[in-house]
């Protein structure tokens, strides 16, 4: 066990290292910090003059170093739009990311927990193709129109909801159902496919052949150990799942980090999308890291791998 | 020997109900690849209809029409025959922004998954042919990108180098070759270690000939359903993008701009943004029904 730690610790050190390098070349490789900072009239010394005091004409790599040397104590630099430190302003709207990120995972997993497990025990009926066909129209359909088509049926023609916002329960439903619905179509995919496989396994014969209830055969132990490979997925599709949250919260004005990100991409306020990038990296990277260790400590199979 | 044995007439009937097992599963597979066939058709369409967007568009997708500006879709009330999916908020035809805003998405879909996968395609192959250093460095590269939401290095990469058709081709091409990268790598794995490869080598044959020679070929396919699939998602994201006026910038007409723009006036005007979204629900729709339609007839073992 203590190997499979060293080796995931060390693994996440150089993705870190690999995260830093992009988020610095995104700005100072791809782009001039100068040309974005002053007016497009001012005189070249005007840009000398700034390019010196922001340390810009120094070698890159003492200029990478800087910028980690920096980063590492949370320091990301001032906005250049708000006058307050970037790490704040990308902190204080990590909260209302992170709980719609779980919301929406929690949504899906109500809906593709039952379906997925009903499809795998009744194969090729109705209820399997009605799943397929769903899933495969919701992978098609995109969140962000999802959640404006939710948002015209919802508030403006029920108005039973609020189009936007934060804090009440009711606020959640629409963005939490969004995220869920467009995560739902490939969870179900796996607990289908893990109920299907574990129904096939030696242990359920025999608690079949013990004279289990079927249904506690299937609710205790094909069910749990289907749970594994859903998990391990999940957690490692943390990435993708807090994309999805990052459109979601665009659609629905949500106080989250995504909305700050693509306001500041608007006000070409680079030092908060720098710290937003690199903040939202690492919580992507040690989610991805508790879930290895959860899951290497569950199954040795996978500790061995 | 006489009449078969048990055994024998065992084996036999597991042989039969194995056949008809294969049956149904090949019949199964046409179903689905009818429904493949079927999506392809539709898609012709589609491509047809960007592609010949001046020959069959109603109206110039810039014309400005005051007097039926937010006017509702041809069968509602206040609705004109004239304009068939209704108005945007300066008269402009729905219909006709649609079918040239098919052509944005489809090119950049295109284009950008030719990128990607000639990237990931080239490093993949390099990974899983000499191992070693190679395989490690270009692994790990693939596990730094695939950390990174595609959305927010894509967001990231616009926010330097500004918004426009050109740059949002080269930011989705340059963020998705990860994907082709860990397959190709894989199955290179596997195949290096093939006799024909091996057979090769031992004529003589040299690094780059049997890269392409031998190994590649029997890529092709894997390649071809990855990269169909692809296109749906580069067309997602590209309308995300748009959508969030970060990509093909207005008065353009491209599908994730007019629903921004719907966005504003969904209150009174629901049409503007529910015909556009369910253009790239309809094209990737179509698109992921012919991607697993060619996965299950090329190579039914395939598992993305």
């Amino acid at each position: 066990m203590r190997r499979y730690v060293v080796g995931q610790l060390a693994q996440l050190v150089v993705v870190v290292f690999g995260i830093s390098l992009l988020a610095f070349a995104i700005l100072h490789v791809l782009g001039d910090p100068v040309l974005l900072l002053l007016p497009q009239n001012a005189g070249k010394e005007e840009f000398e003059r700034y390019r010196h005091l922001l340390g810009l004409d120094r070698p890159i790599y003492v200029q990478y170093w800087k910028f980690v040397s920096r980063a590492v104590l949370g320091d990301f630099g001032k906005s250049w739009y708000a006058d307050t430190p970037a790490f704040k302003l990308v902190l204080e709207r990590m909260p209302p990311t992170i709980y719609l990120t779980f919301s929406g995972l929690l949504v899906a997993l109500l809906i593709a927990l039952p379906l997925g497990t009903l499809a795998a025990l009744r194969r090729h009926s109705w209820v399997d193709t009605l799943c397929t066909a769903v899933a495969v129209a919701g992978q098609a359909a995109p969140i962000f129109w999802l959640g404006i088509m939710m948002i015209i049926v919802f508030s403006v023609r029920l108005r039973l909801l609020p189009a936007s916002g934060y804090g009440t329960w009711q606020n959640f439903l629409m963005p939490a159902f969004c995220l869920g619905a467009a995560l739902a179509p490939i969870t179900m995919r796996l607990v289908r496919s893990g109920v299907i496989e574990v129904m096939n396994m030696e242990f359920i014969k025999t608690a079949r052949a013990k004279g289990l209830a079927e249904g506690r055969v299937v609710g205790k132990h094909a069910f749990r150990n289907a749970c594994i490979p859903v998990i391990t997925v999940l957690g490692l599709q943390f990435g993708q799942l807090l994309g999805g949250a990052i459109i979601t919260e665009t659609v629905f004005a949500w106080p989250g980090v995504a909305t700050l990100t693509v306001e500041s991409i608007r006000n070409q306020d680079f030092p908060v999308v720098q710290c937003a990038v690199v903040l939202l990296a690492l919580l992507i990277v040690t989610v991805n890291l508790l879930v290895d260790l959860v899951v290497g400590f569950i199954d040795p199979r996978i500790r061995a791998a | 020997m006489g009449t078969p044995t048990q055994i024998e007439l065992a084996e036999i009937g597991a042989a039969r109900s194995g056949a008809s097992a294969a049956r149904q599963a090949t019949w199964r597979r046409l179903l689905r690849l009818r429904w493949g066939v079927g999506a392809a058709g539709v898609l012709v369409l589609i491509v047809a209809s960007a592609a010949l967007a001046p020959l069959i568009a109603p109206h110039d997708p810039l014309g400005v029409d005051i007097r039926h500006r937010l006017s509702p879709p041809a069968w509602m009330d206040r609705g004109t025959a004239e304009h068939l999916l209704g108005t945007d908020q300066v008269g402009r035809d729905l219909l006709a922004r649609m079918i040239y805003g098919g052509r944005v998405s489809l090119v950049v879909g295109v284009a950008a998954v030719l990128i990607s996968a000639t990237i990931g395609v080239l490093l993949g192959l390099s990974a899983g042919y000499f191992g070693g250093n190679t395989d490690w460095t270009i692994m790990t590269i693939i596990n730094v990108m695939l950390t990174f939401p595609f959305v927010l290095l894509a967001l990231a990469v616009i926010a330097v180098l500004g918004p426009s058709l050109i740059n949002m081709i080269i930011v989705l091409g340059a963020a998705g070759w990860p994907i082709y990268a860990r397959v190709v790598r894989a199955e290179t794995l596997a195949i290096r270690e093939r006799e024909f490869v091996l057979a090769g080598r031992a004529l003589g044959m040299g690094h780059l000939r049997l890269i392409f020679r031998q190994i590649v070929p029997n890529l092709v396919s894997t390649i071809v359903v990855i990269a169909t699939l692809q296109v749906a998602q580069v067309i997602i994201l590209e309308s995300f993008l748009s959508f969030l006026g970060l990509g093909v910038q207005p008065p353009t007409p491209a599908w994730g701009n007019m629903l921004g723009e719907g966005r504003v006036y969904m209150l009174n005007s629901w049409w503007i943004a529910t015909f556009p979204g369910l253009a790239i629900f309809l094209t990737t729709l179509v698109i992921n029904l012919m991607g697993n339609a060619l996965r299950d007839w090329l190579d039914p073992h395939l598992k993305l």
